[in-house]
């Protein structure tokens, strides 16, 4: 009650203070008038202040959870009888940032090791790609669960056909196995989407379903259909040429690259196209929408594809990047941490840029976390700190409240939105 | 008159907001069983000063007395307590829950420890109810209620609670002629058993009907209090604007040329399947205003939409310029010249969340010059905002507020700006000033007359019967999802066409007399 409507009688005395009436709005002299009322410098906040705006929550978020996390660390040792571990949090964050960036004294010089930097970035390629997936549909109001699904499906399909090209031209068989496991991807997010559109099944539901029928569906069809012979256990055919050029480093592959490339696709199609504000207009008011002239089930099918076309990239880059073939259960996570990548990045994507290089950080690190711990703190407590994470997220008023910020708006307000829309009126669409 | 204290007196608040003082040292004190009105234009600073009232919001300065004694009130539950109720402007029921369970919801009877006890509610709800002459069975669930009615239970909530002040935030902008009279005879009665009213509006007429006395604000300050026996609504409206303002629309001679719209034999179905558009034939020329009057829900909303192409028809025709154009697309109707300045403007008009210059070439973004191929022209799109926003008086701190952060009449302002400008044939206008104050409704009716003259074709719905008649140059009256009677508007008397609306042609065979075109039964 309170909030909007404050503001609302606050720009209208404002601007009556400057003397302007109604009527005088044809007269030429009003006409000057108005334009001494000014328009006060804050019009647009500075890019500082909104940046802080933006991502304050997040930030704090994020601190918060690491710090339950070293609660968790200083508890859990006493619990199990290894005694009161006083400097535990810090050897294992320690470890997590060095299994993560490494030493900066390393980078320089003859011979730097980037190896560290290097992990985070592969480990938050499919992250980036699945957040974007994730994030896109948020804009659309629609809450793709889907991900893990058209993830595996990407995953699958760029194996196959990766394998199948493993002899050819490398310049010939990258491109085609990535774009397998891309169009497979958007399939599979077409299929909800249109559901959506045509009927109203609600796209979590479906979502949902279909992640299983992916998963079930690609088992069968991978030890029945496609298994490579000589293995232990069912998996594709090497990929051979498929597989994704090292640009630096290590490991640093093509897929790490496009990820970032595909977040200023995104970006640039959200804010620069009549598609991304087709897009964000049927997410923001799918009525206002139809009054404009668009077609929200058009423009739903439309954007579950495209999500499901960075889920599918975000399977093919991990299988042709780094696994080199698929087996069931590979890079189970992805799919499901794409979905806190997206809320942490506030479905910005420079935000899931961001959101993603961090948890890929997490992953990166986590290993030498448990090592240098001696498994008193095993990878697991990564899990749970992004949980911790999402918890503080959307119970944003817990971090308001300590610090007494004045976020104004909600951190997750149009995305929480987005998940419990339209549960009580199925089909009304 | 001094033997009691005011039930309430509010002295010296004041409210600053960055940037602006919403509440500028304003006194005011409600008697003990009156109706005191507030009176102010959108953005006055009426319902900040409620809020403070409700605790809500916390004043900066100045001091609440309830019954003479000091009172803090910090949050509603301290407002409630000291019997303070408070109907907002949009109700705050839970459509799924039964009225007995809204009243009680916060205050439930409990019989065995965590049990319910619904049964002894709805005795009390009745009883109450009953007493105030409402016919409301609590145990029906809100959403089968009528809007008049959800508000009826708004007020048994306040009053279940011990309300003795009731402070009802523009209660009839929501209503149609009939439950306004209806809410009216409560509130009555409720000052009849010395219920004491704060009567927020910004509507004149119902002001002097109503209150016992009026207090108009404006900017933030109290500028006068009148006693509606003294006043007038010329002198209310001066008061609350701060300038003359002409409540009667200068309509002018219209000059119809060709025939615009033509619609034949049209049915159109609702989102329930139930045929609410039942046989509308009409016909407008460019030039003229053909307004629509009709208590809300006889079928103007699905016309409306199937004429802006929001809607398909179930059967009949629709030509546009002599061309057939049934059932064609929203965007292809627009392609075609129409503009149309929707009912609900948070529904249909705008997009709250986006800036004003985004919601100013909403339904023309595709086009050029806003769109270049698949491209946005962000530089078109600031410089039409550049222009508009002066042009319609748009009050706002830049083009890149949010909608939501702009009060009612200027987001209607948007809405009227973006569809006014540009190449009109056809102007379909759904309740183009809902909720505005009389400055923004005058000029929303300047800007009407300017449309037609130019040679646009005028469809007006409205609820309030007084537009209507005002605006129009013909008008229908729409019940039961037909058009009963046209009249031209020397002809048209607001007596008749009342009755038209509350009974349809029932109301001609009591010898009402003839209209000049009785639609085909």
């Amino acid at each position: 009650m309170s909030g909007a409507g404050d503001t609302g009688s606050r720009n209208d005395v404002r601007a009556q203070a400057g003397g302007t009436d109604p009527l005088a709005a044809t007269a030429p002299a009003a006409a000057q008038d108005r334009d001494n009322r000014s328009r006060p410098p804050s019009g647009r906040p500075n890019a500082l202040a909104r940046l802080w705006r933006t991502s304050a929550l997040p930030v704090l978020s994020i601190l918060f959870a690491l710090a339950i996390g070293a609660i968790l660390m200083l508890i859990s040792p006493v619990v199990t009888g290894k005694g009161f571990q006083p400097t535990l949090p810090i050897t294992a964050y320690g470890a997590l940032v060095e299994g993560s960036i490494g030493h900066p004294g390393t980078w320089f010089g003859e011979g730097g090791n980037f190896n560290a930097l290097a992990n985070t970035l592969v480990q938050a390629a499919p992250l980036i790609l699945g957040g974007l997936a994730v994030g896109l549909a948020f804009k659309a109001g629609l809450f793709n669960i889907g991900v893990a699904g058209q993830f595996l499906m990407g995953a699958f399909f760029a194996a196959v056909v990766g394998a199948r090209l493993a002899q050819v031209d490398t310049n010939f068989a990258v491109p085609i196995a990535l774009l397998a496991g891309a169009l497979a991807g958007a399939a599979y997010g077409f299929i909800p989407g249109f559901l959506k559109g045509r009927t109203g099944a609600h796209e979590v539901v479906t979502t949902i379903m279909l992640n299983s029928i992916a998963a079930l569906i690609l088992a069968w069809a991978l030890s029945d259909l496609v298994a490579a012979t000589g293995f232990s256990f069912p998996r594709t055919g090497d990929i051979g040429n498929s597989r994704l050029p090292v640009l630096f480093g290590r490991n640093v592959h093509l897929g790490v690259l496009l990820a970032f490339i595909a977040v200023f696709v995104i970006r640039f199609l959200l804010n620069r196209t009549t598609l991304g504000f087709e897009i964000r207009t049927v997410g923001a008011n799918p009525n206002a929408a139809r009054y404009a002239g668009i077609r929200p089930l058009l423009i739903v099918a439309l954007t579950m594809s495209i999500s499901g076309l960075l889920g599918g990239l975000a399977g093919a880059v991990q299988i042709l990047g780094v696994q080199g073939f698929y087996a069931v259960g590979i890079s189970a996570n992805v799919g499901f941490d794409a979905i806190t990548v997206a809320l942490l990045g506030r479905s910005n994507p420079l935000g899931i840029m961001a959101a993603g290089l961090l948890f890929g950080a997490f992953r990166a690190g986590q290993g030498l976390m448990q090592i240098n711990t001696n498994l008193l703190v095993p990878v697991e407590v990564i899990d749970v700190i992004q949980a911790l994470i999402i918890l503080f997220l959307a119970a944003d008023i817990i971090i308001r409240r300590v610090f007494r910020l004045r976020a104004a708006k909600g951190a997750l307000e149009g995305e929480v939105r987005t998940v419990t829309q339209s549960w009580g009126e199925q089909g009304a669409r | 008159m001094t033997e009691t204290p005011p039930i309430l007196e509010m002295r010296g608040i004041t409210k600053r907001f960055p940037g602006t003082v919403a509440n500028d040292g304003i006194d005011l004190d409600v008697r003990s069983g009156e109706v005191h009105a507030l009176l102010g234009e959108n953005g006055a600073g009426k319902s900040t000063l409620m809020n403070i009232l409700y605790g809500l919001i916390g004043p900066d300065e100045g001091e609440i007395l309830v019954d003479g004694q000091r009172a803090v009130i910090r949050d509603p539950t301290d407002a409630i307590r000291r019997g303070i109720g408070m109907v907002h402007q949009h109700f705050m029921l839970v459509p799924v829950l039964t009225v007995a369970e809204n009243v009680i919801l916060g205050q439930e009877t409990v019989g065995l420890p965590g049990m319910l006890d619904l049964r002894e509610a709805e005795t009390r709800i009745a009883a109450l109810a009953d007493q105030l002459g409402f016919e409301i069975d609590p145990r029906v669930r809100i959403d089968q209620l009528s809007v008049g009615h959800q508000q009826r239970v708004e007020i048994l909530k306040a009053l279940y609670r011990g309300a003795r002040l009731l402070v009802l935030d523009e209660p009839t902008a929501v209503l149609t002629p009939q439950e306004t009279e209806e809410i009216f005879g409560v509130l009555r009665r409720l000052k009849g058993e010395g219920t004491s009213i704060v009567f927020i509006s910004h509507k004149l007429d119902e002001v002097l009907a109503i209150a016992d006395r009026v207090t108009v604000i404006r900017r933030g300050k109290v500028v006068g209090t009148r006693i509606p026996a003294e006043t007038s609504e010329r002198e209310l409206a001066e008061l609350m604007v701060g300038r003359a303002v002409s409540l009667v629309v200068d309509r002018g001679q219209s000059h119809p040329g060709d025939v615009v719209l033509s619609v034949e034999g049209l049915h159109v179905k609702d989102d329930r399947g139930n045929e609410s558009v039942a046989g509308v034939d009409l016909e407008i020329r460019g030039g003229e205003i053909l307004g629509i009057a009709g208590v809300a829900g006889n079928g103007q909303d699905e016309l409306v939409e199937a004429l802006v192409g929001l809607r398909k028809p179930s059967t009949g025709r629709v030509r546009l310029a002599g061309k057939d154009c049934t059932g064609k697309s929203t965007r292809d109707m627009r392609a075609r010249d129409i503009a149309y300045v929707p009912g609900d403007r948070h529904r249909f008009g705008l997009v709250l969340t986006y800036p004003i210059d985004d919601n100013l070439i909403l339904t023309a973004y595709h086009e050029a010059p806003y769109a270049r191929g698949f491209l946005r022209n962000d530089r078109a799109i600031g410089e039409t905002a550049k222009e508009l926003i002066p042009q319609f008086d748009i009050r706002t701190p830049s083009a890149a507020t949010r909608a939501s952060a702009l009060s009612g009449g200027n987001q209607q302002k948007v809405v009227v700006a973006r569809e006014f400008s540009g190449v009109i044939s056809l102007l379909v206008l759904d309740q183009p000033t809902r909720g505005l104050d009389v400055g923004s409704i005058e000029f929303i009716h300047k800007q009407v007359i300017a449309k037609r003259d130019a040679g646009a074709a005028v469809l007006l719905v409205s609820a309030e019967l007084d537009e209507v008649l005002e605006l129009s140059d013909r008008v229908a009256v729409m019940y039961r999802g037909r058009l009963v009677a046209t009249y031209d508007a020397e002809e048209a008397e607001r007596e008749r066409i009342g009755l038209l609306m509350a009974r349809g042609e029932a109301a001609l065979q009591d010898g009402a007399g003839a209209p000049v075109g009785v639609a085909d039964p």
